[in-house]
């Protein structure tokens, strides 16, 4: 420890905890007070906005479509980033097959959005087809879809492939730290004692990779329900692809209701308060260990 | 040694996966890419792969996209926007930040921990439970719309994970060098400016790079604080906005999209390694 006068910590420390407060503490305790009230916070209301937001049709679509973006985005890019992972270590062109999976992270998601609109773009069966999919379909003498509209399964699909495609990188490079810090030796005694690579993989590296996995699926599980940038580009949540985050700016920017806008970012911090418990647990673990 | 004891994990089927897996990954940004640089005429007739018919024809080819798209539908003013706001709102939250990690980890004082577990859990905050009643602030400020107002924001955004991070690197920093410098008669400042800051500039390089790209590329803050308003929108909001009006030309679009990603991919590609780096301190400490 740096020994100080009583004083000095807090001069290195109040600038950031006057910012955290006024930026993060503060206007979160204020949301859930005025979602208690009505769309310009002059009238209390009770629970009139967060029972709008279970009956409202809409909102209901929203929750669906999270849900259907946790139970697939969350499986499948951390499915695909350990595959990536463990299958490139086998390689030696290892750095340039993962530094092609990780671009994605450095570019925005209103690139992304861009970037796979046109992979999705559609056009009458009579014209020519600019769009890879809709090409790849006429090429196999099929119709061409419009991907992004058909509902509700297809759409909100290939709106989740592009949120893969960004993060199965973040995934892998954790998950491959993770795979080459398992002893070498643990692997070649199992192969010695006749083990098949799929059951080392089941047996061995799976288990001793479950923090690593753990972790992983929960940064994700939280990315996931705040997915907003994606189908704001892409969609504008039209076509039942609306979620929680875009309803949220839509309340208040389009639709200027703070009362109902702020009682969606409060059902947002709930659904992912659960994530919030495990992080700090983590630390305390950590805390405990050092 | 080791690789020729692991058995080929049957060979020519684990490249095939490999290489099918990685051009899928690649293959819609080559295609952004090439669009951007064909004439509309050609974007709206044929595929982007049919350039590949004759690869190095460059009468194929045009920077007109370019010249279009920066000059007259205004994505040079917005890349300049994207550069005034992320440079101040990345450097405000790091000098911020530092001192503070600094304190967190080798000064006692009360409510060091409680605060720190608070820093925590505003980590995962959703920005979201912030917005209306930061811009009603900003409304009564006249911060709206301006670069200053943007910057504050970012910066109260951005440092739980950065102090997180700076935390972690300068904690494991061995105490004998504080306890000595201490003894040494080396006030709190020096210590900081002349052993931590030097000490911790592999884990500075990461989350410079993390909050540069983090702004860079946001949407939401922008939308919310800055608005749509030109003068003052950021690439991502003006390439949102390009998606709903210029929605089938995709050579515009395309060439948008590819002047806000040199900059955020030059720097990922040269600074890779701090960036993993940058990740992995950030989500698997212990």
């Amino acid at each position: 420890m740096v020994r100080t006068k009583k004083i000095t910590p807090w001069l290195y420390v109040i600038p950031a905890a006057f910012l955290l407060f006024f930026f993060l503490v503060y206007p979160s305790i204020n949301t859930l007070y005025i979602s208690f009230f009505n769309y310009n916070s002059e009238k209390f209301v009770g629970f009139k906005n967060y029972l709008y937001c279970f009956a409202n049709e809409i909102m209901l679509n929203s929750f669906r479509n999270n849900i259907l973006w946790v139970i697939l985005f969350v499986p499948l890019t951390v499915a695909l980033g350990l595959i990536i992972a463990v299958l490139t270590d086998r390689v030696k062109y290892e750095s340039i097959v993962k530094s092609v999976i990780f671009m994605p992270m450095a570019i925005s998601f209103v690139g992304a959005g861009v970037i796979w609109k046109f992979v999705y773009a559609y056009r009458p069966a009579s014209a020519a087809q600019t769009g890879i999919l809709n090409a790849l379909r006429s090429f196999f003498q099929l119709e061409p879809l419009p991907w992004l509209i058909i509902r509700p399964w297809l759409n909100n699909f290939c709106l989740i492939i592009v949120g893969v495609w960004i993060w199965t990188g973040f995934c892998m490079v954790l998950l491959s730290a993770s795979y080459k810090g398992i002893p070498r030796e643990l692997l070649e005694a199992a192969r010695v004692d006749g083990a098949t690579e799929f059951k080392i993989f089941w047996k061995i590296i799976l288990p001793l990779m479950k923090p690593t996995i753990a972790v992983v699926a929960t940064t994700m599980t939280i990315n996931v329900l705040k997915v907003f940038d994606i189908v704001y580009v892409m969609t504008n949540g039209n076509f039942n692809t609306e979620v929680i985050a875009n309803r949220m700016y839509k309340e208040m920017f389009i639709f200027r209701n703070y009362g109902r806008a702020s009682a969606i970012a409060v059902i947002l911090l709930v659904l992912i308060i659960p994530m919030i418990i495990i992080n700090i647990q983590r630390f305390r673990e950590q805390e405990a260990i050092r | 040694m080791i690789k020729k004891l692991i058995p080929k994990i049957s060979g020519i089927p684990l490249h095939l996966v490999i290489i099918t897996i990685a051009l899928i990954w690649i293959l819609p940004s080559v295609g952004l890419l090439i669009t951007s640089f064909r004439p509309s005429a050609d974007v709206a007739a044929s595929g982007w792969w049919t350039v590949f018919q004759h690869p190095f024809n460059f009468t194929y080819y045009t920077l007109e996209n370019y010249r279009e798209v920066i000059l007259k539908i205004g994505i040079g003013k917005a890349f300049l926007n994207t550069l005034l706001i992320t440079i101040p709102a990345t450097i405000i939250p790091i000098l911020i930040a530092s001192f503070a990690a600094y304190a967190f980890a080798w000064m006692d004082f009360p409510g060091r921990r409680i605060l720190f577990v608070i820093l925590v859990g505003l980590l995962v905050v959703p920005l979201q439970m912030t917005m209306i009643p930061i811009l009603r602030i900003f409304n009564k400020l006249g911060l709206a719309g301006t670069f200053p107002g943007i910057w504050f924001a970012h910066t109260g955004y951005g440092l739980p994970l950065i102090i997180y991070l700076l935390y972690n690197f300068i904690s494991g920093l061995p105490s004998e060098l504080f306890d000595s410098s201490s003894i040494d008669g080396a006030t709190p400042f020096q210590i900081f400016s002349k052993l931590v800051i030097p000490l911790s500039l592999p884990a500075l390089a990461s989350v410079t790079i993390f909050q540069f790209l983090w702004v860079w590329n946001d949407l939401l803050v922008a939308l919310v604080y800055l608005g749509g308003t030109p003068d003052v929108a950021p690439l991502t909001v003006r390439i949102s906005a390009l998606v709903g009006s210029y929605g089938q030309d995709w050579e515009l679009l395309t060439a948008a999209a590819f002047v806000s990603m040199i900059l955020p991919l030059s720097l990922f590609l040269g600074l890779q390694r701090y960036f993993v780096r940058g990740i992995l301190a950030g989500s698997v400490k212990g």
